[in-house]
């Protein structure tokens, strides 16, 4: 009761102007009606919101907790401070992983940033068979990764694979393509690139038919070559599009892990390892969820400042 | 027919233990699912393991300390004592039984050895006579290839690991302290990488394609392209059942050199089991998988179907127990046991060893250096030891 009585009147001294006085009525049944007529849309999005709070964001919290402590869940979990951190930074291949994996998406950007801009520049000019092209660049994107995985596994393959036979037909050495240590990531990135540039290819090709006709054909009478309208109409028109697919290929890339898990296991002498396979060893080989999660928080950490200029990019030009 | 007779022992078990039941899941303790597992509350009460995992479950108290229910299990007096060992903690106490056991040895196809005019009753015994022996057979053209060996998801660590101990070498060794510490950089693990890396470039007798790991090699083996590997007798019947091949095709040597890599799988306990559950597990596996004196009639009633008896391994038991199982092998034999004569006669002479500390991360880590030397011809022998020395001392740092 005493504290009541001293606090009151403390409250409305210090905060003058607090708070408006509460919405008047005729505000509180405008709510009430809003509320009432998008009802049916709120419980449609309770669905999606339990969904992602089940299986996304409560995972997130949780592996972020896990990287501050020992588990065993068996008995209840110990914090351990940073110590999670420290063993990952003194894993010799935690560097090797994020080199790696950095190799993996500089190569990828080179080839699956630049194969998809390339195709879809040929599509767009192409007269006949459009449709048909098309479709077949955007087939592989409907195999299952692991289908996708293990055709070229077989067109890998150092003995019958169909890249050593096409070589021996055109008088050129065998290539050792898994087992190389200087081949070997070149030729995860040429799967992850086949296997992923369809749907990047439609998202140019959409991107280029959105380029306005009129600006060609004043390009063209000044004058314009084919490779001057690419760089002064075609590039500066698709220049936030192609920001956006690099950004987003960078976030995909990095999570790079199908291909190195079926094809090399991280081999040939850890040349293939990634952040994600390294990741998956500490958790489902040796069972150290302490130290998996301290991996996925500085993955997390690294893939969201990628994601935040991802966010901060669509949203400026929104 | 493995499931029908597991299926009438669960039933006659339970007709004379009435106040026990069995609810059998297939599977095994799977890393990638145990832990999310013993979380969820959905972690069986008793779990099969391979020897790889007790070392890390115990650790990290994820099985239940059956010591005190020991008693009731007197065949374990008969139980191999490094067997047992696994299964003990640093602590003394048990944490789990083993029930099966290999050591590994080589596999061979004995028609390959005809064809390329070596004895198939006489398999190397060194790795020179292996070196030898893989030439003649990839001699003998057709797609065959003389030896294959694993090199990918820690397998060839695993491998390289029994390469290793054969030479005389060791991966990890305690000092006077106590600690473990890596011996990776030696003589022993020279020779091997030595030998490996000479079939593979020089006779090139292990194939082009690597980075192999089981379902490969024993796919080629299924398919008679192969002269030998490395395997423990239970990949026999794998190939042979798989495969739809003949046993009489296959023959197992005892691992050349001087000693060999041992393992074997078992039985732990859900660490959140009551007394009561822990005693019927017990009750259940002493008496489907430790009773030397139901042998005889298992045997006889696995004979007619395409379950092998008379595998030199596994092979729990020393004593008055070990004698029984055995004579009912030889009884009921249904697979060739002649082919396996030259395992068991230089048996005595192979040391088993088991699997260092950490074994999976040591595992990864010799990874590295078996792929090395199998997909680099200019591989720098000495470098990729000195350098898995050092990571393997960081493993084992985490060991102690």
């Amino acid at each position: 009761m005493k504290v009541d009585t001293v606090g009151a009147p403390r409250r409305t001294r210090q905060r003058p102007a607090a708070a408006p006085a509460p919405a008047p009525a005729p505000h509180r049944a405008a709510l009430r009606r809003r509320i009432a007529d998008n009802l049916a849309g709120y419980l449609f999005l309770a669905g999606g919101i339990l969904a992602f709070a089940l299986f996304s964001w409560y995972p997130i919290v949780r592996g972020f907790l896990l990287s501050f402590q020992q588990v065993n869940f068996a008995q209840p979990a110990t914090w351990v401070g940073l110590d999670n951190f420290q063993r990952l930074f003194d894993d010799p291949l935690f560097l090797t992983a994020w080199r790696n994996t950095l190799w993996f998406t500089a190569l990828a950007l080179v080839f699956g940033f630049a194969a998809p801009f390339v195709t879809a520049i040929v599509l767009n000019e192409l007269r006949h068979g459009r449709a048909y092209l098309r479709m077949t660049v955007y087939l592989p994107v409907m195999l299952p990764p692991i289908v996708t995985v293990l055709l070229w596994r077989w067109f890998y393959d150092p003995g019958p694979g169909l890249f050593n036979h096409a070589l021996a037909v055109l008088h050129l050495p065998p290539q050792q393509w898994l087992e190389s240590e200087n081949l070997s990531m070149l030729s995860l990135v040429l799967v992850s690139t086949w296997a992923n540039m369809g749907t990047t290819t439609l998202i140019y090709l959409a991107a280029l038919q959105g380029v306005p006709g009129e600006l060609y054909e004043a390009a063209q009478l000044d004058g314009a070559s084919i490779r001057q309208r690419l760089w002064h109409v075609t590039i500066p028109q698709m220049r936030f599009i192609l920001l956006i697919t690099l950004l987003l290929q960078v976030i995909g890339t990095m999570q790079v892990f199908i291909e190195p898990f079926v094809l090399t296991g991280g081999g040939p002498n850890d040349a293939t390892v990634t952040v994600l396979l390294l990741l998956y060893r500490y958790a489902f080989v040796y069972n150290d969820f302490g130290l998996a999660s301290a991996m996925s928080t500085v993955l997390f950490v690294v893939l969201g400042a990628f994601a935040g200029l991802y966010l901060r990019l669509t949203r400026s030009k929104g | 027919m493995d499931r029908k007779n597991f299926e009438d022992d669960v039933k006659a078990f339970e007709a004379g233990h009435p106040n026990i039941r069995i609810d059998a899941h297939e599977g095994l303790m799977d890393p990638k699912t145990f832990a999310a597992k013993l979380a969820g509350g959905q972690l069986e009460d008793v779990y099969y393991v391979y020897f790889t995992d007790p070392a890390g479950l115990i650790q990290r108290h994820q099985a239940a300390d059956i010591t005190p229910y020991l008693k009731d299990v007197p065949a374990l007096a008969d139980i191999k004592p490094e067997l047992q060992k696994v299964f003990t903690g640093k602590d003394g106490k048990v944490y789990g039984l083993p029930t099966g056991n290999y050591s590994m040895g080589l596999v061979y196809n004995r028609e390959l050895f005809a064809k390329a005019g070596l004895d198939p009753d006489k398999p190397p015994t060194t790795w020179d006579e292996v070196r030898t022996a893989a030439q003649k057979i990839t001699a003998l053209g057709d797609g065959v290839t003389g030896y294959a060996d694993f090199s990918k998801n820690n397998q060839g660590g695993w491998h390289l690991t029994s390469w290793i101990y054969s030479l005389g070498g060791d991966v990890a060794a305690q000092d006077g302290s106590g600690k473990w510490r890596a011996t990776v950089d030696s003589e022993a693990a020279h020779k091997a990488l030595q030998y490996l890396h000479d079939m593979r470039w020089t006779d090139n007798t292990m194939g082009s394609r690597q980075l192999l790991e089981i379902p490969d090699v024993q796919k080629t083996m299924g398919a008679g392209k192969l002269g030998m590997y490395l395997a423990g007798p239970d990949n026999i019947p794998t190939i042979v059942k798989q495969f739809e091949r003949k046993y009489d095709e296959y023959g197992l040597a005892a691992m050349p050199g001087t000693a060999t890599l041992g393992g074997g799988d078992g039985f732990m306990f859900n660490p959140k089991d009551s007394a009561a559950k822990i005693k019927a597990g017990l009750a259940w596996i002493q008496w489907k998988y430790l009773n030397p004196d139901r042998q005889e009639e298992t045997d006889r009633k696995s004979a007619g179907s395409d379950i092998p008896i008379g595998l030199p391994q596994p092979d729990l038991f020393d004593g008055r127990s070990g004698e029984t199982v055995k004579a009912a092998h030889a009884k009921y034999a249904n697979v060739p046991q002649r082919n396996y004569q030259p395992f068991t006669d230089r048996s005595a002479n192979v040391e088993v060893k088991v699997e260092p500390p950490n074994a999976q991360q040591i595992y990864t880590v010799l990874d590295g250096v078996m792929q090395a030397v199998l997909t680099k011809q200019d591989a720098d022998l000495d470098g990729l030891l000195k350098d898995a020395q050092k990571k393997v001392d960081a493993v084992l740092a985490t060991a102690q």
